[in-house]
């Protein structure tokens, strides 16, 4: 919502382009394209993107003419950044973005608690960035506009869909009328209203859980670094929790929760948003000036499909999922379900890989929505307690906090953790000789070379090996085994010298420092995937990375 | 005197809010303080219980 007068996409600070409806001639013959995305969101331009790396057109259709309004998901993380940068796009997010390690809760004014995130010379990425969300979509549609394998169709509803042979077909309506237009693939990436979800009869099962909060934004000049504050029974609020952010241009996020059984309608109405935001100022000693920029209410909801999949359409983002903001999941999530689909629906549709490849993807990506909700509901019960007992706790633990450090902790909202891929039916079983570095499932740590550029910048656009010391007799064989499977692959020698090529590069590790955070002796090989999860490890056996990638891509017969 | 794992502490929290609620909001004073006092009997020290009682009377 905005101020009175100015109408839903009227920004203080950003200019909503305006997408014309396709050209399309009336009597234009039956189409057929391997992937339709339905929804420019974050997520499905994200799809779009990965797909279209690996050379898989798509087409999105998009029912809006522009961006979504507001600033709705505002916090991005280091893992995502990890996802825009193997796309290639992430320099925009990089300059216009407010990277950050801090958060500060505060208690009745007081502070208690000040936790730094994860995070050293070894991260390419900051843990988390700051950034409005048109802003996310429109550097996400500028390198999905330039894709020649992207084509966006704006104005364009998917309404109806049905299962043909080998695809799927979907009625969509534009100005120009309706039109059917077939699929091999089809990614649901609607929204947390899903349409097509709908269409298929499916329903995102959960729970509600308590707590409201009215999200508002507003531009001033306030002098406070990039740092996430949370403010726990402040005098603006008592008894509720408010969230402050800072964003680029001079805008500021506020969150605050309404109380059990506050009238929302009431509540979203301008002046009362105005009054609330005054008195948020006041207790931040703001006394300059501030513009109202928008507003909007969110509710905290556990909820997911039980399965991400019906058939040959994948459901992606919110359409599959809904999770509470406070854990900062819900986008990030997407993104990674985006990245997943992608690279997975790009192998088979190539005919790289056998179709079993798309079964591990509501396993994997349901999982990390699980886990968010294990970790979100934590820290629900904690911004608002669902019972006395647990508030009685709460505000004990709090008003502790203020004499005794140590109840801080329980203030600390814990969210960086990256979900791991452990039980995926991609991951090998661990060899156990390793003493420690990322185990199958995880993903590895952040490495910067002696050279100033990180081992993340090393890894290929498809599955790498990455190898210690100097390579084996036999590694030329090897290689070329590797690159029947996935063309795109790269071997990675670590802590030995050779010559680069396509398929091989070489990084020195003159301190070791490389081998010894993966726990590595000479001769270790990790299977990398290309979303940067580890597949697997093993100690002198080149056979073990080759037959786990056959497996992986369900190519029996080249095991 | 060693401080638990902040994972079991956690473990410790949720219980606690759980048995206020099985005691009732009416109860829950009485509950705690018979806590209170089952806890202090485990301790060999009388200074440990008024110094965490000094700390527990701040900023109520
Ligand atoms: C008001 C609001 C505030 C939010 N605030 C936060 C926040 O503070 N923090 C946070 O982490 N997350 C927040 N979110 C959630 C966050 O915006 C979503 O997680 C994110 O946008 C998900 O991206 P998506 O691409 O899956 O879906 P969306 O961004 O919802 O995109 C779905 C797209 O599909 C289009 N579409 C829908 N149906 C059809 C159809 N039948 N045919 C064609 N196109 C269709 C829609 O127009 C839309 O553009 C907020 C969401 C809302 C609505």
């Amino acid at each position: 919502m905005r101020p009175r007068g100015r109408g839903e996409l009227d920004s203080l600070y950003f200019e909503y382009p305006r997408f014309a409806a396709p050209h399309r001639h009336s009597n234009a013959a039956l189409e057929r394209v391997p992937v339709a995305i339905v929804g420019a969101g974050p997520v499905g331009l994200v799809a779009a993107l990965t797909l279209a790396r690996s050379g898989v057109r798509s087409v999105v259709f998009e029912k809006k003419t522009t961006f979504n309004d507001g600033s709705r998901a505002i916090c991005i993380a280091r893992q995502s950044y990890h996802i825009l940068d193997r796309l290639g796009v992430a320099e925009p997010f990089i300059r216009k973005s407010l990277g950050w390690t801090t958060g500060r809760s505060f208690y009745r004014g007081r502070l208690i608690l000040e936790f730094e995130m994860p995070h050293g010379k070894d991260e390419k990425f900051f843990p988390m960035y700051n950034l409005q969300q048109q802003y996310i979509e429109r550097f996400l549609w500028e390198a999905a506009s330039a894709r020649p394998e992207i084509e966006f169709r704006w104005a364009s509803e998917a309404q109806d869909l049905r299962d043909i042979d080998n695809g799927v077909a979907l009625r969509v309506a534009d100005p120009g009328g309706a039109y059917e237009i077939l699929a091999d693939y089809v990614l649901a990436a609607d929204g947390a209203r899903s349409a097509l979800r709908e269409m298929r009869g499916l329903r995102l099962n959960g729970e509600n859980l308590e707590g409201r909060y009215v999200i508002a934004d507003l531009r001033m000049k306030h002098d406070y670094p990039t740092i996430r504050r949370a403010l726990f029974d402040p005098p603006c609020n008592p008894g509720g929790t408010v969230l402050i952010h800072r964003q680029p241009d001079d805008i500021w996020r506020v969150d605050y929760q309404l109380k059990p059984g506050e009238d929302e309608q009431e509540a979203l109405k301008e002046n009362n948003v105005r009054a609330k935001v005054a008195s948020i100022l006041s207790d931040i000693a703001h006394d300059g000036e501030w513009e109202l920029e928008w507003w909007s209410v969110y509710s905290a909801n556990t909820l997911a499909l039980d399965d991400y999949r019906s058939g040959r359409i994948f459901f992606i983002g919110d359409s599959a999922h809904i999770v509470p903001i406070f854990g900062v999941r819900g986008l990030n999530n997407g993104i990674a379900d985006g990245e997943n689909i992608g690279w997975k629906l790009a192998r088979v549709i190539k005919g790289q890989a056998g179709p079993g490849l798309l079964d591990s993807y509501t396993p994997e990506r349901r999982g990390a929505t699980l886990d968010v909700f294990a970790k979100a509901s934590k820290s629900a019960r904690f911004m608002t307690p669902p019972s006395y007992g647990l508030k009685l706790m709460r505000d004990a633990a709090l008003s502790l906090a203020l004499s005794a450090p140590f109840a801080g902790a329980f203030a600390n909202p814990r969210q960086m953790t990256p979900y791991d891929y452990r039980d995926s039916p991609l991951t090998e079983r661990d060899d156990p000789s390793f003493e420690g570095g990322p185990a199958p499932g995880s993903v590895p740590p952040g490495v910067r070379l002696d050279d100033g550029t990180y081992l993340c910048d090393l890894l290929g656009e498809g599955f790498t090996v990455l190898h210690f010391g100097a390579p084996p007799s036999g590694i030329e064989s090897f290689t070329r085994k590797m690159r029947d499977l996935d063309p795109v692959f790269r071997l990675v020698v670590i802590g030995a010298e050779g010559e680069d090529s396509g398929a091989i590069r070489f990084a020195g590790d003159p301190k070791g420092e490389c081998a010894a955070r993966f726990a590595a002796t000479p001769g270790a090989l990790y299977l990398i995937r290309p979303d940067m999860y580890v597949a697997g490890r093993w100690r002198d056996d080149l056979a073990g990375p080759a037959a786990a990638l056959a497996r992986i891509l369900d190519r029996k017969e080249a095991a | 005197m060693t401080a638990m794992r902040f994972d079991d502490l956690e473990g410790v929290y949720e219980l606690l809010g759980e048995s206020i609620d099985r005691a009732g909001e009416e109860k829950a004073a009485l509950f705690l303080a018979k806590l209170a006092l089952l806890l202090a009997n485990e301790l060999e020290d009388p200074q440990t219980v008024r110094t965490a009682i000094e700390t527990a009377l701040r900023d109520l």
